[in-house]
């Protein structure tokens, strides 16, 4: 049975990307286009990894990620954020709030697909 | 792929257009107020989209615009630069600018760069500059590139935090990882897994030592951990690198690498030593270290100990030949970069200025390892002139009518070639003198009870700088009588005098003496001992021999490593410089001037309660003017006996690369070279054996009562 990837950007471009790659990789994917409508999404469903954007509009990626870890269900799943190289500061925010790793853009779909099978096999 | 990837970049260009038109938005909302934060936000947020997504997918010029655009913006976010008409203006034509650069392919680098430029003009000086976002994704593909690197093998200690099972991270699969890098062995560690009643079933109380080799290098390895390195513990430290492996198969012991590892501290290890049993589980029984750990460490030492087998293999066979005159030459090179760098030591020491030290000393490391290395290089075992012994003896055993057995010890050890090259004829004699005059005839030993074989044991090791060569058998030892005897007769030694059976047995080695025909009256061969020692003194070695009546002979030869470059200690006399070799040298005192003339003119030290005779070396070379008020003696042993040289200054431990002196000055026996020290100016090697034994001889032949005019 594959396993399930939410992925949370408000660039459609980069939702295509990013799920037309993951589900080349053999994975399924639930796309949301902000934090709030991710919350929304999860509400319960079973998702073995989340990546997400930082800059969204409603509820940014940092807070998203904050308000996932205390959603029960989700306190161990796997948070990767999308970063750029300018948002260093910004990385270690998304650490505390309980990130469990990033991915800097660009990256190309290889990096992508072995970032995420350090969290799921 | 391709047609993927252009829909793909379609999809991006939509969002753009639609993200510009955000832009445009927000900038006409800002121009009627100027401070409203969301509107600066939503600008902000529409670049940054254009920039982070535009760099997935290929449109680099546009990417590097937005970046220019989003670094104001950003300044404008945190208050730094206000919103400005200009501003407003820039970012327009900025955004109608990259909506042509999406379409179109050409026409807009100028516009670009004109508008680059206001855009700059807008930020203040020492704020961030703005930096090419596409640099980072090269970076990022490096690794793969080194494929083919060589091998290395790294030791690392994974301690995963507590918590790191809430930040979504499973250590194991990191490990996995690790393992797709390379061959890899890693054991758990649960020593820290508390009680199950005090238990959280949510923190990871295990952590891994790993053994890895891989050619991935440093970088891959941290590239693995990189989500976690902040949190939790990562120790990689490099075990081997193909290529210098630390040579024998033998992987270090137990202890050393748990010593290595900082899980055990050296005093516990030794006392643990003491004890007899396997140390892993004594040390597992005195609780210092967990069965996890020890566990750990076997299995590093025996992964390693296969890693070096197999490596040793496959370098057996990647030793190359050379011819020997490259090595002479290449030696030859490194000596004289000992001089140029002795010249560079002593300039910077002039100057003292810090940084030209620091070069000087680097240099100064570098020189002695490579000085050490070509050494290395052009050492042979002795086994090659050892075996030619072999033959030799068992020769000799048939024309002689003797029985005797060569044993041969530490054929393996190693000294300079040219060496070895010397080395043959000297011992080619010593073996023949023993068998000639040493050994007996089956039937007389018999007679004396001994076996009828005789044995002759050669011997070689290393000790310290020197390589000590034995040559011992079982004959019938020297008679010290008779060679004084005989000495006397000669004109060697005077009458009367007192000698010990050792310093006579030494006069074999006198040239004039020929114990061969004299004394034992067996036919000698070739050359006399005279001629060995000679050898083995313009070799910079030392011959003893030790004798028991009835009982063998033991010969000993001290050799050099090297004959290029020795350690040499640096002593001044007038204003001339002399090099002593170090490797005779005991020590050195004081001697003060008016305890000299309290001697009585005698030169006889006493050296803690020891009686040292010493040698001017003033007056011994004719050095004219006045010894300074204090002199030292350097003392040094030579034919099993201390003796001082008498010197004005000891300068210190010195580098010296030898040059032979010309032909015109082969006669003098009492310098065996030059050197050219630091400052240009040439230093003597004093040939303090030949001086000694000299002198010994002079002394014996002469009156006694024949003193220097000084004192």
């Amino acid at each position: 049975m594959s396993k399930t990837v939410l992925i949370v950007d408000d660039s459609a471009s980069m939702r295509q990307l990013v799920s037309f790659t993951l589900k080349d990789a053999g994975y399924d994917v639930i796309a949301a286009v902000d934090g709030k409508d991710a919350l929304g999404k999860l509400n319960g469903i079973k998702v073995e990894m989340i990546i997400t954007d930082l800059n969204m509009p409603n509820l940014n990626g940092i807070d998203f990620i904050r308000q996932v870890r205390q959603t029960a269900g989700y306190k161990f799943t796997p948070i990767v954020m999308l970063t750029t190289e300018s948002q260093e500061a910004r990385k270690s925010e998304g650490r505390q709030a309980g990130a469990s790793g990033w991915i800097v853009k660009p990256f190309t779909p290889d990096q992508l697909v072995s970032v995420v099978k350090k969290f799921i096999r | 792929m391709s047609s993927s990837s252009d829909r793909h970049k379609e999809v991006f260009r939509e969002e753009a257009h639609e993200l510009l038109t955000e832009l445009e938005q927000s900038l006409l909302e800002l121009e009627n107020t100027p401070g409203d934060s969301e509107q600066i936000g939503r600008a902000f947020r529409a670049l940054h989209t254009i920039k982070g997504s535009g760099s997935m997918f290929g449109f680099d010029e546009v990417v590097a615009f937005a970046h220019e655009l989003e670094t104001v913006f950003d300044l404008v976010r945190n208050g730094e630069i206000p919103v400005t008409k200009e501003l407003i203006g820039i970012t327009l034509e900025s955004g109608d600018l990259l909506r042509r650069m999406l379409d179109s392919e050409t026409g807009w680098q100028e516009a670009v760069a004109s508008l680059v430029q206001r855009l700059r003009e807008l930020v203040p000086a020492g704020a961030p500059s703005p930096s090419g976002p596409a640099a980072k994704m090269k970076e990022q593909k490096d690794p793969e590139k080194d494929r083919d690197a060589p091998q290395v093998t790294y030791r690392i200690r994974f301690r995963p935090s507590l918590s790191i099972l809430s930040t979504g991270t499973d250590p194991l699969l990191l490990i996995d990882e690790l393992g797709q890098l390379g061959e890899c062995k890693a054991i758990v560690q649960t020593e820290a897994v508390p009680d199950i009643d005090s238990i959280d079933p949510e923190a990871c109380y295990l952590y891994w030592d790993i053994i890895l080799t891989t050619g991935k290098g440093m970088n891959a390895i941290r590239d693995v951990f990189i989500f976690v390195e902040g949190d939790s513990g990562l120790s990689i430290d490099i075990l081997d690198e193909k290529g210098s492996l630390g040579g024998e198969a033998n992987y270090k012991k137990l202890g050393e690498i748990l010593i290595e590892r900082g899980d055990l501290s050296r005093d516990d290890l030794e006392n643990i030593l003491r004890n007899t049993k396997r140390l892993g589980e004594t040390l597992v029984e005195a609780g210092l270290v967990g069965p996890g750990k020890v566990a750990s460490a076997l299995a590093e030492q025996q992964y390693m100990r296969e890693k070096r087998r197999t490596l040793k293999e496959a370098e057996a066979a990647s030793s190359i030949r050379v011819p020997s005159s490259r090595l002479d030459k290449l030696a030859d090179l490194i000596g004289e970069l000992v001089t140029m760098q002795a010249r560079l030591s002593q300039f910077s020491l002039v100057n003292n200025s810090p940084e030209l030290s620091a070069i000087a000393e680097g240099v100064e490391h570098l020189t002695e390892e490579l000085r050490d290395t070509i050494m290395n290089v052009r050492l042979v075992p002795i086994e090659t002139v050892f075996g030619k012994l072999r033959r030799i003896v068992r020769d000799l055993s048939n024309d002689l009518g003797k029985e005797v057995e060569l044993e041969i010890e530490g054929g393996e050890t190693e000294l300079d070639k040219s060496l070895i090259e010397k080395l043959g004829d000297p011992l080619v004699h010593l073996v023949r003198n023993s068998m000639d005059h040493g050994i007996e005839p089956p039937e007389v030993r018999e007679a004396c009870g001994k076996p009828r074989k005789g044995v002759i044991h050669l011997s070689a090791a290393h000790s310290g700088a020197n390589v000590l060569i034995r040559i011992v058998d079982d004959g019938k030892g020297l008679d010290a009588a008779a060679i004084k005897a005989k000495a006397i007769e000669k004109g060697l030694i005077p009458q009367g005098a007192e000698m010990t059976d050792r310093e006579v047995c030494q006069l074999i080695f006198a040239s004039g003496l020929s114990t061969a025909k004299e004394v034992t009256k067996v036919s000698g061969r070739g050359v006399g001992m005279d001629v060995v020692k000679k050898n083995i003194e313009s070799l910079r070695g030392t011959i003893e021999v030790e004798s028991w009546k009835g009982q063998g002979t033991d010969i000993t030869l001290r050799l050099p490593l090297t004959l290029a470059i020795i350690d040499g200690l640096l002593v001044k006399i007038g204003d001339g410089h002399f090099v002593i070799p170090l490797s005779i040298v005991g020590e050195c005192v004081e001697m003060a001037s008016a305890k000299k003339a309290g001697r009585n003119g005698r030169r006889i030290a006493n050296v803690r309660g020891e009686i040292v005779p010493y040698i001017s070396l003033r007056d011994l070379f004719a050095i004219s003017g006045a010894p300074p008020e204090t002199e030292q003696i350097v003392i040094i042993e030579t034919d099993g006996r201390k003796v001082g040289l008498l010197v004005d200054h000891v300068i210190g431990e010195n580098q010296t690369v030898i040059k032979t002196l010309g032909g015109t000055f082969r006669d003098i026996d009492w310098i065996s070279g030059a050197t050219i020290l630091g400052d240009g100016s040439v230093a003597l090697i004093v040939a303090a054996g030949q001086i000694v034994s000299g002198l010994n001889a002079k002394r014996w032949r002469r009156p006694p009562a024949r003193r220097n005019k000084k004192g």
